[in-house]
């Protein structure tokens, strides 16, 4: 059924249809709204679910681990300080190998305070063993959450669904909610393949010794490997069911494309447009949004953009001394590639700055202007 | 109470790695044969989390999950709503922590599943400073007492913190102070807080021979002498509010009960004048709580 939803509205209907058990959460602007609709749910009977309002997302993801490792599917959701503050919990989730599903409303991490969208918290978080998927849209959003448990059931690894805060997770678009029924076929009841049960009792996570701690993190580093195609083959399921599917890279008019834009997250949608008004103009010019960036889709990135002659990388974050995730994401995975584009640097958006139309029209025609790139990513609207 | 060697139902086995003289193992092996198979334990960082085995043996015979040091109480918090969406409500859920992840650390996530009244018993064992890293001082460490992090130019000079009013403060169905030197005593509150629905906090005097400077075998007499110099008062408090003194102390002065521990031989004079002074005092204030 077609309903005009918020991010944030869709994003509870959506977990809300997985049937979670356990929800442990802790509210932090933009995520609020879902902490606040999914107790609504949990209140009126629409879920069948232990809310636990915790004092912290420590406890928050401490909570949803433990309850998860005792055989329940779980949900939480957090944002920017929240996530960091989750850290430890995040590598303590993978290690344990906890199909945990958390959304996660892109914020700027501060000093100074902003409670307003950037990349910085979750691609800070890139090392701690999650699945991380990047969305663009409500209806995305919705379907990722649905798709994610699948994943993470499968692999016994956590996903991270994020969405732009406010960009996303507070505006309304139409949205199709599918039907229980059809959630119900795709992603049946829940049936933990290890838990911690009194009937058969073992010790979780207990001290591993020097010889033995590098073969567990290799399983998991094996299951990783093994996300890509899992997660391909679940997007594929996803859409022969409700005719829906997005794949590990977006592509928007990228067949012949000299230039290709590559980014994450909304301002892709805002890029479509930009793209589309370089095509009347007869330039050959492509968009490419990373919908998967952990695991790295390295084979992908490199089929793409193999035979591109120049990219630009949009890069909603910093990594302060080295620059953008994103872009030093893509000429790791490019580098063992026999063709390589080159890589034009752009950082934009920090803490909130609109990305709007203008700025990715300008990001392309430096790119497109100049013969190489700079030195440095080029840092877009900073004040003089 | 059985002679520990008669347990039939140990869930603690041999093979753990606590030192000579530990009190921890003691205590914990009788918690859990008084809950018994159906339980599900929490463990975080600390000596206990510590001891328990290397990959893939467990002296632990029951169902536990290790969570890091801050999040004992959020870990039970989890395991509890899980085994009850699952129709487990029987099954008893423990958190285990030392005074470390209880009155420091973990003293948040602690208040937090207390303030919400969770169903689960939290098992505090203190023994009075980080010990698992080596004798440093935590906010349970008495005053006047030598750790590495308060040497004896800078002994502790703060008083321990009153962890058992700040839990009764959270008006929970059951707070009890424990020790193994009376077992009856012991068992007894195991007993009760297995009873009873909601959060039941216990805490558990814990004294530790490397920590403290004494030799191994003196860790019941220790434990005894803290309860009869009134410095470990066993009491409970039911729902915040109904105090009971459970062993009345014979009130001995603390001077034999310093004088064992190495830990104590620091104090400059006047010192133990001053201990037992807070000691009385501290007992006086006790005291006018009793119901």
């Amino acid at each position: 059924m077609k309903k005009l939803l918020t991010g944030n509205s869709a994003i509870t209907y959506a977990v809300t249809m997985c049937r979670p058990q356990v929800i442990s959460a802790y509210p932090i602007t933009p995520q609020t709204t879902i902490v606040e609709d999914l107790s609504e749910v949990c209140s009126d009977g629409r879920l069948h679910a232990k809310f636990i309002r915790v004092e912290s997302e420590h406890s928050a993801m401490a909570c949803a681990a433990a309850a998860c490792a005792t055989g329940s599917r779980v949900f939480t959701a957090t944002s920017s300080h929240g996530l960091a503050y989750m850290h430890e919990m995040l590598h303590w989730v993978s290690g344990s190998r906890l199909p945990v599903v958390m959304v996660n409303g892109n914020r700027a991490l501060g000093a100074p305070w902003s409670i307003w969208c950037d990349h910085s918290d979750s691609l800070s978080q890139r090392d701690t063993g999650w699945i991380q998927l990047y969305c663009q849209s409500a209806q995305e959003a919705l379907d990722t959450i649905i798709q994610a448990y699948r994943i993470a059931e499968e692999l016994l690894l956590p996903v991270m669904i994020l969405v732009d805060g406010f960009f996303l997770t507070h505006t309304s678009d139409t949205v199709d909610v599918p039907d229980q029924k059809a959630v119900d076929r795709f992603l049946p009841a829940y049936k933990a393949r290890y838990k911690i049960s009194a009937d058969e009792p073992h010790t979780f996570n207990i001290m591993a010794d020097t010889s033995l701690f590098i073969s567990f993190k290799h399983e998991a580093q094996k299951a990783m490997e093994e996300a890509k195609k899992v997660a391909a083959r679940v997007d594929r399921e996803f859409k022969a069911h409700f005719g829906r599917g997005y794949g590990l890279l977006d592509k928007f008019r990228c067949q012949d494309a000299e230039v290709i834009l590559f980014t994450m997250g909304t301002a892709a949608s805002t890029a479509r447009e930009v793209i589309g008004d370089y095509r009347q103009q007869g330039k050959k010019v492509g968009l490419c949004r990373l919908r998967m960036f952990r695991p790295s889709p390295v084979e992908e990135v490199t089929r793409l953009l193999g035979g591109v002659k120049k990219v630009a990388v949009l890069d909603r974050d910093n990594s302060l001394g080295a620059g953008g995730i994103v872009a030093q994401e893509l000429k790791a995975a490019l580098y063992g590639a026999a063709r390589k584009p080159k890589i034009y640097e752009f950082i934009a958006g920090l803490g909130g700055k609109d990305i709007t139309p203008e700025t990715i029209r300008e990001v392309i025609a430096k790119t497109l202007k100049q013969p190489n790139p700079g030195s440095h990513p080029v840092w877009m609207g900073v004040q003089a | 109470m059985k002679e520990a060697r008669d347990l039939v139902n140990e869930f603690l086995d041999s093979g753990h790695g606590a030192c000579p003289g530990c009190a921890m193992p003691v205590i914990l092996r009788h918690v859990f044969h008084i809950l018994g198979k159906d339980t599900v334990a929490a463990i975080t960082a600390g000596c206990f989390g510590t001891i328990s085995g290397i990959w893939p043996n467990s002296p632990i015979k029951l169902a536990a999950y290790n969570t890091p040091f801050a999040s004992a109480a959020a870990a039970a918090s989890g395991i509890r709503a899980s085994l009850d969406m699952q129709g487990k409500t029987q099954t008893q859920v423990l958190a285990v922590a030392g005074d470390g992840g209880t009155f420091d650390i973990g003293i948040q996530a602690l208040s937090g599943a207390a303030e919400r009244n969770d169903d689960f018993i939290y098992v505090c064992y203190d023994n009075e400073a980080y010990m698992n890293t080596g004798i440093q001082r935590s906010s349970a460490t008495p005053w006047g007492a030598w750790t590495t992090t308060t040497p004896p130019a800078n002994l502790k000079n703060q008083p321990k913190k009153d962890i058992v009013q700040i839990m009764a403060a959270h008006r929970i169905p059951y707070v009890a102070t424990a020790s193994i030197a009376f077992p009856e005593d012991f068992s007894r509150k195991i007993n009760k807080a297995k009873s009873l629905r909601g959060f039941k906090f216990i805490y558990a005097f814990s004294p530790c021979p490397v920590g403290w400077r004494f030799p191994s075998e003196q860790t019941i007499r220790l434990a005894r002498l803290a309860v009869q110099t009134k410095i470990f008062p066993l009491y409970e408090v039911e729902n915040g509010e109904r105090f009971i003194l459970n062993v009345e102390p014979e009130g001995q002065p603390v001077g034999e009960y310093l004088k064992s521990q190495g830990r104590f031989a620091y104090l400059r004079e006047g010192d133990l004048e001053r201990i037992q002074e807070n000691v009385d005092r501290e007992w006086k204030r006790l005291m006018t709580r009793m119901t």
